[in-house]
């Protein structure tokens, strides 16, 4: 199995797929890419040669950001919100979503699984 | 929906004239403002503000960092200071 950017190793799938397994490509920056580089988009990964690996992960990680790089600075433009004590930065802290949905129900992705609270009265109860 | 960009950053004008008034005198006294909607233009920085959150005034030092932020979002409006224990909160409810 071919390896760019690092520890990515997509198998035996369609290239514009396959390059989905990197971080910072989804099929928008994948059909790109090989329009970029004239690789046929229909191609199986395994299917590339050394000199277009070589050439592809040159490519991504020269006009595009991608796996560490992109990872870093996601995480370093959320902690200058935690640090500067914007209101974002503080939902961050305290694992809550961030931009102004509900949290009476919902937001299980930020808050996590449900904490079953004894004694709360159930919907039911509420009647 | 974000706001156009043609009119540009929303920013407090009286808000605005008041800084620059005082970046000229050289005076660095907190200013108290409810213009919690008002963008931190660049000349903000090193200036002292005092935010209104609905209830009191709430100190806030602007930064470089905070250059493009609303001033409201320093001064939080909400206060939650976690769910009653079982007990406690039957005691309350009842």
């Amino acid at each position: 199995m071919p390896r760019v950017v690092g520890v990515d190793i997509p198998n035996d799938k369609r290239l514009d797929v396959a390059m989905t397994y990197i971080f910072g490509v989804g099929r928008t920056t994948a059909s790109r890419v090989c329009v970029e580089l004239e690789f046929d988009p229909g191609m199986k990964a395994r299917d590339l040669t050394e000199e277009q690996i070589t050439n592809l992960a040159h490519h991504l990680e020269k006009n595009y950001e991608v796996e560490g790089q992109l990872r870093r600075n996601v995480a370093a433009s959320i902690g200058r919100l935690r640090d500067i004590g914007s209101y974002r930065g503080l939902r961050h802290r305290r694992g809550l979503p961030v931009r102004g949905q509900r949290t009476k129900t919902n937001a299980r992705g930020r808050k996590g699984a449900k904490k079953t609270v004894a004694g709360k009265k159930s919907v039911k109860g509420m009647k | 929906m974000g706001r156009s960009i043609k009119k540009g950053p929303y920013i407090d004008v009286k808000l605005a004239a008041k800084v620059a008034r005082l970046s000229e005198t050289g005076g660095r006294e907190p200013i108290r403002t409810w213009a919690r909607a008002s963008t931190i233009p660049p000349d903000f920085v090193g200036h002292t503000f005092l935010v209104h959150n609905g209830n009191k005034h709430i100190k806030v030092f602007v930064t470089e960092d905070m250059v493009g932020h609303k001033l409201g979002e320093f001064a939080p409006t909400r206060t939650f200071r976690g769910h009653t224990n079982k007990k406690e909160g039957m005691r309350t409810s009842r």
